[in-house]
């Protein structure tokens, strides 16, 4: 008996030491050591932000950045939990939300559109929808594709007489909120019936989380329509609608018509950085060519990163050179992804933004 | 001597605590969903319990869960159906009929099925079953007989009888496995003394092995249906997910929600207090629905089975 002790207590001894031991020597031992940062939030642009943390950990290879998606209100909430170094979102923080998480900061890093991509199997040609079209469609007052008001907006297509499936986000989402906003801009029936959020009371139809399984169910789905941002229609190849702009032109979504309506939009009385960007609109931009569901994304940050449990020096620095980074070289890597390039005034407001943030009080160098 | 006796103790106390935690943790958990839901059932009552609305817009909000307990109890009756007749013949098959060199590796089979991840039956069930399922049942079935209202609907392939049926594909291992054994713990002087009145194979089954092994059969079955009402992944990936009033399904082939997947869907990502509640809420509902089957479950054992706690009569 004494023996069998003995050595349990001589085994669990080693097994603590070797644990005390292996977590004591992996702490961060100084600058040379990798940095590890954790984001989340939308979906809408993660392609681009994808693209510019792998070109950003080439140039920087201590650097890890990991961004898990997970949709614009997930990226809101974790950021006011403190859960991730930085968060993304489509729908710029509202105020209760703004009073939920103080001092933060929005710094729009890319633009993309909202475009309806859909699976209409023996039709070819683009299809034209206009907003209030789409509204009746998502309400469900128009249920079938070759309903006059569809037919008479596409005299040379020929359209199947089938039930129309609409397919929307199930979670909370930016990109259903610049949709939904889009929706109530165009058509007072889907003001006043539903509203605008990252989450509404949908009238029928298929959910789905995410834009890539949005993206999935629509080529999947015969007779189908759902709203994905452009990067994903294109990225899988499905056919998508020309909107009416407000000139009575029909759009089709693209990076060209994209960087038209964001000049059109945010030329001037842009907010700063550290204010409430919840009245900025791309929607509708007054432009003859401009797509009119268009919206910017935003990175959104505290202003002291110290407010953030386990930032260091060099996680600080390395998110704010990022966040540098991706307004100013990342930006070449959006067009390839027909995200648009943001024009030079919103980069000099990012450029302030970014310099206001602090760690500990204390500026950071952005490059 | 000494030592024995204090050892003793020790390991009482320990083996005492451990089962405490146990309650513990179901406590702690009843306590935390209470209290996170205090505030929607403030503001709504009890019409959080009847409403059908489901709605986080700011200056619309309205939340009720009646739809979603709607459609974890149609889901899982559904799995129940098409699963427990299915894993009742797997079992019978295992332990009565087949030959004794492929019992074990059949019985193995069976319960590879339980390691599956739930979210890989999502997978396939998004991508293979929800095609199988619209081509084969649901648009065969909604044109024929759609006048019924319970096959009538939208038959997309992702709606509450898919998810049912993902639903009984993962609960059969669970009530087969636990069956097989009970069938196999029968005595032999059962089926002898049915044998020696001239019953036939499936008069024994049937009449004796089954009837004796009711008790443990009936407690399979309810531990799949716990697995049934808690699932989550899977359900959420073929459901359709659809929320509000359109969520209180009238047939099989509309799209629809169930509790664990509205609270998957939405809770991470709840913008305000208010919504967060309601799923808080949501999950209250469901700890509450699992309990009461588990109550009804033990009751009617109990009751109609006339057994005493676990024991086979």
């Amino acid at each position: 008996m004494k023996t069998t002790y003995i050595i349990a207590i001589v085994a669990i001894a080693i097994l603590v030491g070797a644990v005390v031991a292996y977590v004591f020597l992996s702490q961060p031992s100084g600058p040379s050591t990798s940095v590890f940062i954790n984001s989340a939030g939308a979906t809408f642009p993660q392609p681009f932000l994808n693209a510019t943390i792998q070109a950003y950990h080439s140039i920087m290879p201590s650097v890890n950045i990991n961004y898990q998606g997970g949709g614009s209100g997930a990226g809101i909430n974790a950021l006011t939990q403190k859960n991730v170094d930085f968060a993304a979102t489509d729908a710029p923080l509202s105020d209760s939300q703004r009073k939920a998480a103080p001092n933060t900061l929005h710094i729009p890093e890319t633009i993309g559109a909202v475009t309806l991509a859909y699976n209409l199997p023996d039709v070819t040609g683009n299809l034209k929808l206009s907003g209030d079209v789409l509204a009746e469609i998502y309400l469900g007052t128009i249920t079938k594709w070759n309903d006059p008001a569809i037919a008479g907006l596409n005299p040379t297509i020929t359209l199947p007489d089938q039930e129309i499936t609409t397919i929307h986000r199930s979670e909370s989402s930016g990109t259903t909120s610049v949709f939904t906003k889009y929706l109530s801009l165009v058509s007072s029936t889907w003001s006043i019936q539903i509203g605008s959020g990252t989450s509404v009371e949908w009238p029928g139809g298929i959910g789905a989380s995410g834009n890539s399984n949005v993206a999935s169910i629509v080529t999947q789905t015969e007779y189908s329509i759902g709203y994905v941002e452009l990067a994903y229609a294109l990225q899988n190849n499905m056919p998508v609608a020309s909107i009416q702009n407000s000139a009575g032109n029909f759009i089709v979504p693209s990076l060209t018509s994209t960087t038209t309506a964001v000049q059109s939009g945010a030329s001037q009385g842009l907010p700063s950085g550290d204010q409430s960007w919840t009245a900025v609109s791309l929607l509708n931009t007054a432009d003859p060519q401009a797509y009119p569901i268009v919206a910017f994304t935003y990175l959104i940050e505290y202003k002291e990163l110290n407010v953030i449990p386990g930032m260091t020096l060099e996680k600080a620095t390395a998110i704010v050179q990022y966040m540098w980074y991706v307004v100013h070289d990342g930006q070449q890597l959006s067009s390839s992804l027909q995200y648009a390039t943001l024009p030079s005034n919103v980069v000099q407001i990012n450029e302030a933004t970014i310099r206001s943030i602090t760690f500990n009080g204390q500026t950071l160098p952005v490059t | 001597m000494m030592r024995r006796i204090t050892g003793d103790k020790i390991f009482q106390i320990a083996i005492a605590a451990i089962a405490a935690s146990a309650l513990a943790i179901l406590v702690a958990n009843a306590y935390v969903l209470t209290s996170g839901s205090a505030l929607v059932f403030d503001t709504f009552g009890l019409d959080f319990l009847t409403g059908t609305s489901w709605n986080a817009v700011e200056g619309r909000e309205a939340f009720g869960v009646l739809p979603y307990v709607l459609g974890t109890l149609l889901t899982s009756g559904i799995a129940l159906l098409i699963g427990v007749p299915l894993s009742l013949g797997i079992a019978i098959f295992l332990a009565e009929m087949s030959p004794k060199k492929v019992r074990v590796p059949l019985s193995y089979l069976v319960e590879l099925l339980a390691a599956v991840p739930s979210v890989i039956y999502g997978l396939w069930g998004l991508f293979v079953l929800r095609f199988w399922s619209q081509n084969y049942i649901e648009i065969p079935l909604n044109q024929y007989l759609g006048w019924i209202p319970l096959f009538g609907g939208t038959p997309l392939g992702l709606d509450i009888f898919t998810a049912g049926l993902i639903l009984a594909i993962m609960i059969i291992p669970t009530i087969a496995s636990v069956s097989r054994e009970v069938i196999s713990a029968v005595p032999n002087s059962i089926r002898e003394g049915a044998y020696s009145i001239g019953a036939t194979k499936w008069e024994t089954i049937r009449h004796w092995v089954l009837s004796y092994g009711r008790s443990g059969i009936f407690g399979a079955i309810i531990l799949g249906l716990g697995r049934a009402v808690g699932e989550t992944m899977a359900v959420t990936m073929v459901i359709g997910n659809a929320t509000g009033p359109k969520a209180m399904v009238s047939s099989l082939f509309d799209q629809g929600q169930t509790l664990p997947s509205l609270i998957a869907n939405g809770f991470i990502e709840s913008p305000d207090p208010l919504s967060k509640s309601a799923y808080v809420g949501a999950g209250l509902v469901l700890l509450v629905m699992s309990i009461a089957i588990n109550v009804i479950a033990y009751l009617m054992v109990t009751r109609l089975f006339k057994v005493k706690g676990g024991a086979v009569e």
